[in-house]
């Protein structure tokens, strides 16, 4: 191991003593900064199981795909053969104009109306289920359909997914907006601590710049610090995640027994823990750097 | 080595510490900075070290002007020198050993020779057997002696002691001194300000005599 690496150690295990030292207040706010953090990750972990669960609950949309009425047999069935060929979809229906006129006969109770009718006013049609349910992709193919021949009307239900989508966008933003409060209220809670250490290794300040120690030297301990308890704060909003969703998920247990439904509450994928990690660092790395910029060059030595 | 030309100092609210103060120190020389209390003395270390900053004039040590240093290029000045302070400046919050292995710490040494360093300092000021205590519970001439112990303990080439025999009995001041000559026979370059009589009658050497801020001829 290189020195360089093992000055680093050094600083990293005398911050962890630092920690140590103060175990109480360490762990007040390292306590309040986990939970501060826990309030808009844990909205954001709901969402993403709301989310999935709503595309459960409404299936994937549906596109209607209705031919013009001078198409022929052979148009019919060459457009058939187009749509299975398509990427997106899962499968593919087809409603014959009688089916439909027959569907719509004994839904509506229009019999006596629509048998006097001298000739079928509907056309045959075409029902495709996608794959997806992204609602920009079946716009997409929507809007490429809708240039091909022989085609009277394509027809996304889209409706309820764009009020999913737009509620979801809502609640998206309120997260948003209280993740953002919440990291500055964690960048303020570091600075605060760094400040008073700072106040506290004065002593230890003036002496090292003294017997020439540079500013980075001198910074190192408290990045360090900053960075190891915003990691730490990170570590216990994902155990109070954990806890929250282990309670909720006994409770549903019962609740999901009486709807014959095996739904459970998902945590974090891995990747979003590591993100949720890696960014609380961060945060802590951000504070102390600010506070360590603001209060360490008034400390000069006599 | 050092040399001041035309220096003068002025604390802030006026106070005058230094006038018009111009000598050289060759390398290798040992020279002894004396005068009244509150005559400038500690005023003069501090510029060399730039703890303090001229107001005017210029200080060249180690052919680099000082008085313009950057900020930046501070910490490199002073790990060439060792600094002994009227006041110690000794951390409470660390052993007797941790203060003597610091200024090894900061230059980024490797540790196992560090250690091994801090010891052989300690060792000659004689406080190897206190290495474990806490500066706090040394008596005043120890933690002079501790003081320089941390001064040595990288090497510098250049000593800078403010009053180092201030708190010690001769016998002790005698010891102190016959630790700073052998870094002289090894040719660092020292400069240390006293008053102590005992110390002056026995050394030979430079005298630069400051009255009121200004140094007689
Ligand atoms: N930070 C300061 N602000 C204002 N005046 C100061 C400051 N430091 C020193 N002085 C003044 O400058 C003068 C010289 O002080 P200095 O400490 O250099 O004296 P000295 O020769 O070291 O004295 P002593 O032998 O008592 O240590 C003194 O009159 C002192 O009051
Ligand atoms: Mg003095």
């Amino acid at each position: 191991m290189s020195n360089w690496l093992i000055q680093h150690w050094l600083v990293f295990l005398f911050t962890l003593r630092r920690l140590l030292a103060t175990p109480v207040a360490s762990l007040l706010n390292i306590a309040i900064m986990g939970i501060a953090l826990s309030l808009p990750v844990g909205v954001y972990v709901l969402l993403q199981n709301v989310q999935g669960l709503a595309a459960q609950a409404a299936g994937a949309p549906q596109i209607s795909v209705f031919l013009a009425k001078d198409a022929s047999k052979d148009d019919v069935a060459q457009t058939g053969k187009r749509l299975a060929q398509l990427d997106d979809i899962e499968r593919i229906e087809f409603v014959p104009r009688e089916q439909a006129l027959d569907q719509l006969k004994h839904s509506t109770g229009l019999a006596d109306v629509i048998g006097g009718l001298s000739q079928n006013p509907l056309p045959d049609a075409y029902i495709l289920y996608p794959k997806t349910a992204d609602l920009k992709v079946l716009e997409g193919l929507r809007d490429r359909l809708q240039t091909w021949p022989k085609l009277e009307h394509v027809q996304l239900d889209s409706a309820w997914a764009r009020k999913l989508e737009a509620l979801l966008g809502f609640v998206r933003l309120a997260v948003l907006i209280l993740a953002s409060l919440l990291s500055i209220a964690l960048v303020a809670i570091t600075f605060n601590t760094i400040r008073l250490q700072i106040l506290t290794k004065r002593d230890e300040i003036e002496v090292s710049k003294l017997i020439g120690a540079t500013h980075a030297f001198i910074r190192r301990p408290f990045l360090y610090f900053g960075l190891l308890q915003g990691l730490l704060a990170g570590a216990a909003a994902w155990l109070i995640i954990s806890l929250s969703l282990y309670l909720l998920n006994r409770s549903l247990a019962g609740l999901a027994e009486l709807y014959a439904s095996n739904f459970t509450l998902h945590h974090l994928s891995a990747g979003d823990s590591l993100s949720l990690l890696l960014f609380s660092a961060y945060l802590g790395w951000l504070g102390a750097w600010l506070s360590v910029s603001q209060h360490l060059w008034q400390i000069e030595p006599k | 080595m050092i040399k001041f030309t035309q220096v003068s100092k002025r604390y802030p609210g006026g106070y005058e510490a230094l006038k018009n103060v111009g000598f050289e120190i060759e390398e290798g020389e040992i020279a002894f900075l004396t005068g009244h209390s509150g005559a400038g003395k500690s005023t003069l270390l501090k510029l060399i070290a730039a703890i303090e900053r001229p107001n005017g004039g210029s200080i060249v040590v180690k052919g680099q002007n000082v008085g313009s240093l950057k900020s930046g290029a501070l910490p490199f000045l002073r790990r060439n020198l060792g600094l002994i302070f009227q006041d110690h400046k000794l951390l409470f919050d660390r052993s007797v050993f941790d203060n003597v292995i610091l200024p090894l710490q900061i230059c980024g040494f490797d540790h196992r020779e560090s250690a091994k360093r801090a010891r052989a300092a300690l060792d000659k000021v004689g406080l190897l057997a206190r290495e474990k205590a806490n500066p706090i519970a040394l008596s005043g001439g120890e933690q002079q002696r501790l003081c320089i112990a941390r001064a040595i303990v990288n090497r510098p080439t250049i000593l800078l002691a403010d009053e180092p025999t201030g708190n010690l009995d001769s016998a002790y001041a005698d010891e102190i001194m016959s630790i700073f000559k052998s870094f002289h026979q090894v040719g660092v370059t020292l400069l240390i300000a006293t008053h102590d009589e005992n110390v002056l009658r026995q050394s030979d050497g430079r005298r630069l005599l400051l009255k009121h801020g200004e140094l007689q001829p």
